[in-house]
């Protein structure tokens, strides 16, 4: 009891992390599934929305900004789509990722421009950025919405790919590119699909995950960005409910890595996880393999 | 031409540069900017042209370069400080436990050995994974190499997240230079080896490669613990540039810029590696400052023009260069005396045919 | 009797629940060609994979001139799964990389030509000496290990110039006509110095002239390197016209051998091909 009271805090935090990169990691298994693509810009999209958020909140009240940031964020998703991928799209892999990189870069350094390099305080939001007692843990309200979102959020989202015609296309889509074109896939619109669902899930995780941290800089996205990618590939690229259940697991352990007071660690944990389940098992905890033909 | 006369040539061309870095040291006041880009330049092209050896000749993804800068640079730090100045730098952790220094050159070696070492650990799982998979799990390496420098428990030896100075480093550009251009040379060397058309062998199909013979895990392990080397010696030379080293500074996004260095060069092309990196320290650092600074032409204020201003263009010209010109500056070509005057020689013969 | 050179035995190959070769056992002996033939899928190819080390097969074994070069039985996952024979017959796992089985003496060729597209007809075929040379990566960056590139250099030269490619030695091999591409890839095993050539779908995608000079070559590599020959066709003029012997492949069982008459008025066989029936 001693234990549980004492881990609580962390246990909570880390509840609500795994949450907030659950909803990043659905746009990178998603953009993986489709074009095996490692988005290394979706951790700046993120990054972006927060920033969006901060500037739109000075200007107009709560209820216009958060639309205008889930409107700006996926435009951006898209954009960055159309323009620095849709080009290479019969490049070899390797080119698009380089692009990839390449966006992350401008991203950080349009951000560094626009903000000045200071830091830039995050709105209070009211309701999630209350406080509430659980037991004998005090936390923000945001701890208890962010795992009940996440779930509303990929519960939607499941219904839309299993239910729908859209969501048939992008699962023909993931599983075979070329034939689900050649059977008349509109692929670009599905693509476009996924990075506007990718964004606007990455603008959610945001306004969540800054709601904790207070403040935003131009690299805030790089490491939640790569963590949500991490728990991406732990449930096995490609899987959305595999994504979800290796950020939760992943939030929990990091967090709980940071009670025990090695917070040095707490991110080299996540890629010592990495690195042991591509060992272990390639595929991830839900994946299917693929063999090369020789 | 044969083989001897542009060998000449070539000669001729690095004593050139040996002059004309003497001359420009002379003529310049030491903190010129110029002399700070070559510098870094010359450090640059050793860690691309180690990365390239890696990505662009191997075909091995690996995004772990920054990590192991760290290694070579700490390696590097840790044993040349002077035993005297030992007490100051580890003031939160006694002085340290090591109490020895060693000369400038052990020090870069070990920067190297140490590197290739942990690669080698590292490669042993690692290397059995396939393209993107190979270049996330080094990714993570470099981080948790990081976390493990910045450990205070490992302070007596790293300093933990504090930082470390006073070692000996070099005034002279000719310094970065030599050593640089000494390491890749031996790069090139293994490169046109028997080793070299191996290591090509293997990027250009691994299934073909081990049907010919090729111990597929030997020789990425080889190629992997090379590059870690000679990155290594690049962290080395790297804190001796900067005169302190923080193991924060070593972050991914350094691995990025090499590997944007490498693609802007063209991967699989030693020499447009090195004209890469001295054109990226070159805008990055130089000739696009003056997009930092507020400037009026006749009453008239330029827009834009402010802090942070030069970065972002300096990434629209990147992001321009990987969607356009996808194979960068040289392709996998090489620049050399023979191809200068193959393609003059060529454009004679083209003159003539129109004529 | 002449030496027995390969020997496959109750090789088995499954992926997950599908059998893609099922208990094939044969023997090529020394000097022979031998032909492997089948319908689309049979299984021709794992066959190959089996043998070369590019799969470890589920149970079964493979030797080569007596030596053991390949042994495994069912074990992990594939415990409960497997559905083949000779359970508990196989009790060793042998399971060289392919490398391995190239320095033993086998070469094979691929059914989708896999060169080295971006390096020079010459650098291709000089790669195959690369694992023989006496040299270590410091020699070799040093060039302490001149008088081993200088040899590796000749021999190449020699076997470009006996199979007529050395005019294009500095050509990039991605850049030739497919007709040399597969001439090139069969110079580049025959540089391995092998034993035992394994050859994939040669003649795939050629010409009915093309594929009758083929035959001629193949015969001729035979005779002036003194291997033997095991083969994978889908033409069958030139398995008929070439192969002292013949193993028919259906659904990865063996359906048939013998010498190409016999095979060619094998009604199974003639089934397996045409889908009909003699009944019906």
């Amino acid at each position: 009891m001693d234990f549980i009271s004492k881990n609580l805090p962390y246990l909570l935090a880390g509840i609500s992390v795994g949450g907030q990169y659950a909803l990043i990691a659905i746009g990178y298994t998603m953009v993986y599934g489709i074009l095996r693509l490692i988005n290394f810009a979706h951790g700046d999209i993120f990054m972006v929305a927060a920033l969006v958020t901060v500037y739109a909140t000075t200007s107009m009240p709560l209820y216009l900004s958060i639309p205008l940031t889930l409107v700006v964020t996926v435009a951006l998703g898209l954009l960055v789509e159309r323009a620095a991928y849709k080009p290479l799209r019969n490049a070899p892999r390797m080119s698009v990722m380089i692009s990839a990189i390449g966006v992350s870069y401008l991203l950080q350094n349009l951000a560094l421009y626009v903000t000045g390099g200071l830091a830039q305080t995050y709105p209070a939001i009211p309701f999630i950025s209350g406080t509430v007692q659980i037991g004998p843990a005090t936390t923000k309200m945001v701890t208890l919405v962010t795992p009940v979102l996440t779930i509303v959020l990929v519960f939607a989202l499941m219904q839309l790919i299993n239910h729908t015609k859209i969501g048939m296309a992008m699962r023909a889509a993931a599983n075979d590119f070329e034939t689900s074109r050649l059977m008349g896939i509109k692929v670009d619109n599905v693509i476009s699909m996924t990075f506007l669902i990718g964004s606007f899930l990455a603008a959610v995780g945001s306004l969540l995950y800054f709601t904790n941290y207070a403040s935003v800089v131009p690299t805030s996205g790089a490491m939640p960005g790569l963590k949500a990618f991490v728990a991406a590939v732990f449930g096995g690229i490609g899987s959305i409910p595999g994504a979800v259940i290796g950020a939760f697991i992943i939030g929990i352990c990091e967090n709980i890595i940071k009670g025990l007071g090695w917070t040095t660690f707490s991110d080299a944990f996540t890629f010592a996880l990495l690195i042991v389940i591509l060992i272990v098992k390639p595929t991830g905890l839900f994946g299917e393999g693929a063999t090369d033909k020789v | 031409m044969s083989k001897k006369k542009s060998m000449t040539i070539s000669a001729i061309l690095f004593l050139a540069l040996i002059v004309i870095i003497v001359v420009l040291e002379r003529m310049l006041p030491p903190t010129h900017i110029a002399l700070a880009v070559l510098k870094k330049g010359c450090i640059y092209s050793l860690v691309a042209v180690s990365m390239n050896l890696l990505n662009g000749f191997t075909g091995l993804f690996s995004l772990g370069q920054a990590g192991f800068m760290l290694i070579g640079a700490y390696a590097y730090a840790v044993l040349t400080i002077p035993v005297a100045d030992r007490a100051s730098v580890y003031m939160y952790f006694d002085g340290g436990i090591i109490q020895f220094s060693v000369p400038v050159f052990v020090g870069l070696l070990a920067s190297g050995l140490l590197a290739a070492l942990c690669a080698w650990l590292i490669g042993l799982p690692v290397l059995r994974l396939k393209s993107d998979y190979l270049a996330i799990a080094t990714l993570g390496f470099a981080e948790i190499i990081r976390a493990f420098f910045q450990w205070d428990k490992l302070g007596v030896v790293t300093n933990g997240s504090n930082m470390l100075r006073k070692y000996p480093t070099f005034s002279t550009t000719l310094f970065p230079f030599l050593v640089s251009a000494a390491c890749i040379g031996v790069m090139v060397l293994m490169i046109n080896s028997s080793y070299g058309r191996a290591f090509k062998a293997i990027r250009d199909d691994e299934i073909a490669a081990e049907a010919m013979g090729i111990n597929l895990a030997k020789h990425k392990r080889m190629a992997f613990c090379v590059s870690s080397f000679f990155a290594g010696v690049g962290g080395g030379l790297l804190a001796m540039y900067q005169t302190s080293i923080q193991a924060m500074t070593f972050k991914s996004s350094m691995t990025y810029e090499i590997l944007l260095i490498v693609v802007i060069g063209g991967l699989g092309s030693v020499t447009g590696s090195c004209l890469a990196s001295f054109l990226f320290i070159a805008s990055s650092e130089w000739w696009l400052r003056f997009l930092d600074t507020e400037m009026t032409i006749g009453g008239f204020k330029v827009p834009l023009l402010r802090s942070g201003f030069r970065k972002v263009v300096f990434s629209v010209i990147i992001m321009v260069i990987v969607l356009f010109a996808r194979r960068g500056i040289m392709g996998d070509r090489e620049f050399s005396v023979d191809g200068i005057c193959r393609f003059f020689k060529n454009l004679g013969k083209k003159k003539e045919v129109k004529q | 009797m002449s030496t027995n050179v390969l020997r496959v035995s109750d090789i088995t190959m499954q992926f997950g629940g599908v059998v893609a070769v099922d208990n094939l056992s044969l023997e090529v002996n020394e000097g022979e060609i031998v032909a492997l033939i089948g319908p689309n899928g049979a299984g021709k190819t794992t066959a190959f994979n089996c043998i070369t080390g590019v799969y470890e097969p589920s149970n079964g074994a493979v030797s080569f001139y007596g030596k053991e070069l390949v042994e495994s039985y069912p074990h992990g996952k594939m415990k409960k799964l497997y559905k083949g024979e000779n359970v508990g017959k196989y009790t060793k796992r042998l399971v060289p990389t392919p490398d391995k089985i190239t320095k033993e003496g086998i070469a094979r060729t691929f059914q989708n030509i896999r060169l080295f597209s971006t390096m020079t007809v010459f650098e291709n075929v000089l790669i195959a000496k690369h694992m023989r040379a006496k040299q270590n990566l410091l020699t070799a960056t040093f060039r302490l290990n001149h008088a081993e590139e200088a040899r590796m250099r000749a021999e190449t030269l020699e076997l470009l110039k006996m199979q007529h490619l050395d005019h294009l030695r500095d050509e990039i091999a991605g850049s030739l006509p497919y007709g040399i591409q597969r001439r090139l890839e069969i110079a580049r095993a025959l540089a391995t110095n092998p034993k035992l050539l394994l050859l994939d779908e040669p003649a795939a995608g050629m010409n009915p002239q093309e594929t009758q000079e083929l035959a001629d070559f193949i015969r001729q590599i035979r005779d002036e390197y003194k291997l033997t020959i095991f083969i994978i066709e889908h033409h069958m003029d030139l398995v008929m016209r070439i192969s002292d012997r013949v193993y028919v492949l259906d659904f990865g069982k063996l359906l048939a051998h013998g010498t190409p008459e016999e095979v060619q008025n094998n009604p199974h066989v003639i089934e397996a091909y045409l889908g009909v029936s003699q009944d019906a």
